[in-house]
């Protein structure tokens, strides 16, 4: 079996929230002091170093909007020749596209994530059409205007 | 913790989705880390070795196109491993590594056949589909056992020994 660098991993931090921009979390981390890299992305942000290192972290930017930051693993560590545009000359990045269309569905994934939270019925029957009743409607307007 | 297999293999929501729930997501990210984190293997763009041919032959035939092959290679070590799997049918991309219809249906086929509880869901186009979407999957996710019991694993090796006795 061959020798492998150890415990080296990359992970990708997605954040869909509306109170933690990508550039909050990376000063998040740079202030924790962590021996990882960081590299700020339009989506959100990647991290490589050690695994424990990386899971801490990792963990405390998941606490700053727990339901609206995503995170999954990454094969290539940040910035390497075979996937970083800067050395393919330009272009998305083989894995973008899909990475891109799931970005889009993330905020109802929050939403979806904290109702579930609230302990609301994990089956809600959708209701039957009618009217939309003034509280409901007041309702939708504070989340627009929260925004 | 069980091993959750998920379809599309590099899916965002999917694998953050079953890391939440306490379980580990089996994707082909990790695959990939193991492959251009080996140092002997590590000469790009040229990462296959002799071995990988042989691993996809254990799942598809020398027939079969040679991408089929190259991408059960790093699937099909996953399908083995899975005790449980989640299926989204009908997502709206499939670039890259999942790119392959015919190693993806091939990949749903070994899941279903492996006898793994499967929840199988659409991918979620509106508001009121995502919410239906986590909680289907919150709520497979929660029915998985969170440790094995140890005593399963001992019956089972006991087993067949006694199998040998009786033949």
């Amino acid at each position: 079996m061959a020798e492998t660098k150890n415990e080296e991993i990359t992970k990708y931090i997605v954040i869909s929230s509306d109170k933690v921009l990508p550039a909050d979390a990376a000063m998040k981390i740079y202030e924790s002091e962590f021996p990882v890299t960081v590299k700020e992305t339009c989506f959100g942000l990647i991290v490589t170093g050690s695994k424990e290192d990386i899971l801490a972290v990792v963990e405390k930017i998941r606490q700053l909007d727990k339901n609206h930051i995503f995170v999954k693993d990454r094969g290539f560590p940040a910035g390497d020749q075979r996937r970083c545009r800067a050395s393919r000359g330009g272009g998305p990045r083989p894995g973008f596209h899909f990475l891109r269309e799931e970005v889009e569905m993330l905020p109802a994934i929050g939403a979806a994530l904290d109702e579930l939270e609230a302990k609301e019925p994990v089956k809600e029957k959708r209701k039957e059409k009618s009217r939309l009743k003034v509280s409901d409607l007041e309702k939708v307007i504070e989340e627009e205007l929260a925004r | 913790m069980a091993k959750v297999f998920i379809y599309p293999v590099n899916s965002l929501i999917l694998a953050d989705l079953v890391e939440r729930f306490g379980h580990k997501p089996l994707t082909m990210m990790n695959q990939v880390r193991e492959k251009i984190t080996n140092i002997s293997l590590d000469s790009p763009p040229i990462n296959v070795t002799p071995e990988d041919p042989k691993i996809g032959l254990r799942y598809a035939a020398i027939e079969v196109p040679a991408g089929v092959r190259g991408r059960m290679a790093l699937i099909g070590p996953l399908i083995e491993e899975a005790e449980a799997a989640i299926i989204v049918e009908n997502s709206p991309t499939n670039f890259g590594c999942v790119g392959c219809a015919r190693t993806n249906e091939l990949m749903k086929y070994l899941v279903r056949d492996k006898g793994v509880p499967v929840l199988e869901v659409k991918y979620p186009e509106s508001n009121e589909d995502a919410r239906d979407f986590v909680n289907e999957i919150a709520e497979f996710l929660k029915s998985l056992p969170k440790e094995k019991p140890e005593e399963d694993k001992r019956v089972k090796e006991e087993e067949p020994a006694e199998k040998e006795a009786v033949i």
